[in-house]
């Protein structure tokens, strides 16, 4: 796992409060892993926090799984 | 309508002295001195380093992380609180009307922790935007209310009281009059506060209303005391259950004592001086035994606001000797903020019962740490000094007061169908 998959995993576990076992690639926040609609505004914006980066609203809509999470991190944090 | 009898049948408790009603009481009874150094954050140079905080409190012991994650501590503490009563008043979620139970909720100031913390990561950035989605959810003052109607379903009245240090009482009688007057049949009510922080430490301070017995933390609060030097803060929360006396013995639930009247009143002077003669707090117990038609010789106890301030302390006793005249030196006077500190918004609640308890068990809790006679009162008056006295205990009054002038007091008598 590279370090952005282990840290974006990390804060998911943290905030929705799920096991590490149900973090996987596919899970979608809100359908698998508990999410509403605030707590997925609140993983954003953690993600902005730990990789010093903005994500604008139209691409963060597009982020519904850890996975989409994880691949546009790895494109976008220099 | 005929108004309706309210009667007490839950209690919830968490407070410095522990984290149940048992635990509460029995620390109160035995005179146990709730404070000690600060520990929430580094109080090294404040004035004030010690409090009465909570003991081993995590409240993810109770809560879900995640649920827990989302509220201000004085969220949690209301909901953890209110589940106690609800559990002790036995409620049958599958016998109840939810549209008839509502939750009115006191606090004076409402989520600081959080609020405060995410400021201060705000204006010492760079200026970009990262609040949290949760930041006003967990400030608001009404999601106490609101988090407990959520969590059980309740759909009547709902909403938040702020009347600073006055509010768990206030809300008691907002509750009492939706109960009384048929608005709803059961109101889970009460008060919380959690704000020992930075902030609210340095802000009392700075309105010298707080302690700086830094040496001998345990004895700082010590009301009546002619050595008092200012209240020491409190945290916690308090839940009753409220219920018509028909609901309640239709249901066959176990009461613990009747809610026969309350009133509140202003003092119109200062935003935080007391009036000197207590002209409000005279109004305020005047008014509640009018309200439970009552007269000043049915009461055996007063849970006294009592903070241990110079001048409120002296001010409230003139207005109970006022109010209860040669009578008042048949009564126990105490106030157990010599033990838990003062809870502020949540005081009214953890006082309420106190006297609860003390209607119930024939017991009424001391005035801890006296050492020295203020000539200023007058020593025929029964303070309670130091040691929980036994006695019957028909009705008992509980006094608080706020910032801005508020007074309110309730009465609760025992329960005679």
């Amino acid at each position: 796992m590279s370090d952005i998959a282990s840290r974006v995993k990390k804060i998911i576990i943290d905030k929705l409060g799920v096991d590490e076992a149900e973090v996987t690639p596919e899970a979608s926040f809100t359908n698998d892993l508990g999410a509403d609609s605030l707590d997925t505004v609140e993983l954003i914006m953690e993600f902005e926090k730990e990789f010093n980066i903005s994500i604008p609203d139209e691409q963060a809509e597009t982020i519904t799984t850890v996975g989409q999470a994880v691949v546009y991190l790895e494109e976008h944090v220099k | 309508m005929q108004p309706r009898r309210v009667v007490v049948t839950g209690l919830g408790a968490l407070t410095p002295l522990g984290n149940t009603v048992a635990d509460y009481w029995h620390g109160l009874t035995n005179g146990v001195s709730g404070a000690d150094f600060i520990k929430q954050f580094d109080a090294s140079k404040f004035k004030t380093r010690f409090a009465c905080e909570l003991k081993n409190f995590d409240p993810t012991n109770y809560l879900d992380k995640k649920e827990a994650r989302k509220m201000d501590p004085f969220t949690q503490t209301a909901v953890i609180s209110a589940d106690q009563a609800i559990l002790d008043a036995k409620i049958d979620a599958t016998k109840i009307n939810a549209d008839r139970v509502g939750v009115i909720w006191g606090t004076g100031v409402g989520g600081m922790i959080n609020y405060s913390n995410e400021l201060k990561e705000f204006y010492t950035g760079d200026g970009t935007p990262r609040f949290s989605p949760f930041l006003i959810t967990r400030l608001i003052t009404d999601i106490a209310a609101g988090s407990i109607s959520i969590r059980h379903g309740f759909r009547g009245p709902n909403f938040s009281v702020a009347s600073a240090c006055a509010s768990a009482t206030n809300a008691i009688i907002e509750a009492m009059y939706n109960i009384r007057y048929g608005k709803a049949d059961m109101i889970v009510t009460g008060g919380s506060e959690n704000v020992i922080n930075e902030p609210c430490v340095g802000g009392f301070n700075a309105m010298k209303a707080l302690s700086e017995r830094n040496d001998d933390p345990k004895t700082a609060s010590r009301p009546f005391d002619l050595d008092r030097d200012g209240f020491v803060m409190g945290e916690g929360a308090g839940a009753l259950v409220l219920e018509s006396l028909d609901h309640a013995l239709e249901r066959g639930a176990k009461i613990y004592a009747e809610l026969a009247g309350g009133a509140a009143t202003a003092d119109a002077y200062h935003i935080t001086a007391p009036h000197p003669e207590g002209l409000g707090a005279r109004n305020v117990m005047s008014q509640a035994l009018l309200d439970a038609g009552m007269q000043a010789s049915d009461i055996d106890y007063i849970n006294v606001h009592g903070t241990s301030t110079p001048l409120g302390d002296i001010a409230e006793i003139k207005a109970v000797q006022h109010v209860f005249g040669e009578y008042a030196y048949q009564m126990n006077i105490s106030s157990t903020k010599s033990m838990t500190g003062h809870l502020l918004g949540a005081a009214g609640a953890v006082e309420s019962i106190a006297v609860i308890m003390s209607i119930i068990d024939g017991i009424v809790p001391p005035t801890i740490n006296h050492f020295t006679d203020d000539p200023a009162l007058d020593p025929r008056l029964n303070f309670t000094f130091n040691t929980a006295q036994h006695r019957e205990v028909r009705a008992g009054l509980s006094n608080t007061f706020g910032f801005g002038g508020h007074n309110a007091s309730v009465i609760f008598k025992k329960f005679v169908p």
